[in-house]
């Protein structure tokens, strides 16, 4: 089987890998580049573990071809902190105890900073809706939405 | 597997013709990379058709809108000349998945896969919307999208063929549309039974045209005759109500599984007819 090559641009960086033609972005960002910070849950589009921003929509890494990346712009949980200096839901989500054994929380780190670029107050079920594609078996999820409620009041006055 | 890209759609019908093997068209890949992953399917050849110009614009048309085969959901939701025209299609297609899923998965893709619960076919057959279909040498045809998917996991495409866009008409004035379903969540899962009603009132508030649509009780969406001429006529009173209700149930043909028994989803589907019946006529109303 030949291999595919891209060149794509990943949290900022040009970036080229060689990959399976039925490869999904998930491995290859894993197993190519190192950048194991998403996660697979279930490979199926459920739980959002893998989410990722691809050309500024949010989705989720397992359903999308790295084939598909030629050309885009992919932005994952390792490129959500500053140099030396976490992201306002990062440090709300430590700050609260949003996590437990921590699977889930890049994917619903990625989709909560989506959330809150196109709506910088949203209401709680608008925060629930959102991250219904996130599931976390660990905390039950009402940290997870406080924090994020609490993270867009920080931002809103700043 | 091959991966191809091409940049024309006549380069895509003729990758797509030429395969010996099994091929499979990429739109957002929300279904065929779940049916790749599972071994469902294990195609010679993969067409991406998100890089052929043209394929994810929503342009104005005829008084209506064309809308690309490669728009996934969230651009849908925000155009706001298709939410006003045909909120009933827009409700449908919001329904897929997770904000994740929407940011790839397309109207075309969710009739393609033909799956006999799928959410935003109905609520495009009620709003009487047209499959631009694209051939091998550069040949086109417009089909009704009631005709593309024809049982489950089966289309009417020939090889070689592509649905490059969904014609939604323009509406008549006072007309509004509207698709319910029931699942047993409130988000993230399959219909038990969903329904399309999209019609036109006339100034006396009297039902002049209606098409009312049944998801997920048959092999195929199923156009209720019934359901339409139960309201046509009237003002969607109470009593037209109850008799659409009647004939929905009557009309469907579900099956029992783990989701709901045959009777459950009978009642259901009268039940979820009358009430996007309901709110098509408010629709309407407003619309005046
Ligand atoms: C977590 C999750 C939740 C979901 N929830 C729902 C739901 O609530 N309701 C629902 O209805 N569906 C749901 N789905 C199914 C799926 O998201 C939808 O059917 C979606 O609309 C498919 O669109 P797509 O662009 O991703 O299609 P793809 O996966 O790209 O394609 C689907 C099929 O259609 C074919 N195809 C695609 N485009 C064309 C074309 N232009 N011409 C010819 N053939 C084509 C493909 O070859 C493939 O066989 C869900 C899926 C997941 C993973
Ligand atoms: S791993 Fe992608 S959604 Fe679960
Ligand atoms: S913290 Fe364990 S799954 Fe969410």
């Amino acid at each position: 089987m030949s291999l595919q090559h891209v060149t794509t641009t990943v949290n900022g960086d040009a970036t080229e890998f060689l990959c399976d033609a039925a490869e999904t972005l998930l491995d290859a960002l894993r197993d190519r580049l190192g950048l194991t910070g998403s996660k697979e849950g279930c490979a199926s589009g459920d739980c959002g573990a893998c989410s990722v921003m691809l050309d500024g929509r949010l989705v989720c890494s397992c359903l999308v071809l790295a084939a598909e990346a030629d050309g885009r712009e992919v932005e994952t949980i390792e490129g959500m902190a500053g140099t030396g200096e976490l992201h306002p839901l990062q440090t709300k989500f430590l700050e609260l105890g949003a996590l437990q054994c921590g699977i889930c929380t890049p994917g619903f780190l990625v989709a909560a900073k989506a959330l809150l670029d196109e709506n910088p107050d949203p209401d709680e079920t608008e925060v629930r809706y959102w991250l219904a594609g996130n599931l976390c078996r660990c905390t039950g999820y009402d940290k997870i939405i406080r924090a994020v409620l609490e993270t867009a009041a920080d931002l809103r006055e700043e | 597997m091959r991966y191809e890209a091409p940049r024309t759609l006549a380069d895509a019908t003729g990758m797509l013709a030429s395969c010996q093997g099994t091929a499979r068209v990429l739109a957002g890949g929300t279904d065929l990379l779940v049916a790749l992953r599972s071994g469902l399917v294990e195609p010679e050849l993969v067409v991406d058709i998100k890089r052929i110009p043209g394929m994810a614009d929503i342009v104005a048309e005829d008084g209506g809108w064309r809308v690309g085969a490669a728009v996934p959901g969230a651009a849908l939701g925000h155009h706001d000349g298709v939410c006003r025209a045909w909120p009933g299609v827009v409700e449908a297609v919001e329904l897929i998945g997770s904000t994740q899923i929407q940011g790839r998965a397309t109207m075309v893709g969710n009739l393609c896969n033909a799956s006999p619960a799928a959410d935003s076919v109905p609520a495009m057959m009620a709003a009487g919307a047209l499959a631009r279909i694209a051939g091998p040498d550069g040949t086109e045809r417009d089909v009704p999208v009631g005709d593309v998917a024809i049982g489950p996991g089966v289309t009417s495409l020939a090889p070689g063929e592509l649905v490059a866009s969904i014609f939604l008409p323009e509406t008549p004035a006072r007309s509004g549309d509207a698709y319910l379903r029931l699942i047993p969540r409130t988000e993230m899962d399959i219909a038990v039974v969903g329904a399309a009603v999209s019609l036109t009132l006339d100034e006396g508030g009297c039902c002049t045209a209606a098409k009312v649509v049944l998801g997920a009780v048959g092999p195929r969406a199923l156009v209720v005759e019934d359901g339409a001429a139960a309201i046509l006529g009237t003002t969607l009173d109470d009593e037209a109500l109850a008799a659409l209700e009647r004939v929905a149930s009557a009309a469907a043909r579900p099956i029992d599984d783990k989701r709901g028994t045959v009777p459950y989803r009978r009642k259901v589907a009268g039940v979820l007819a009358r009430r996007a019946a309901h709110i098509a006529s408010r629709r309407a109303g407003e619309k005046s």
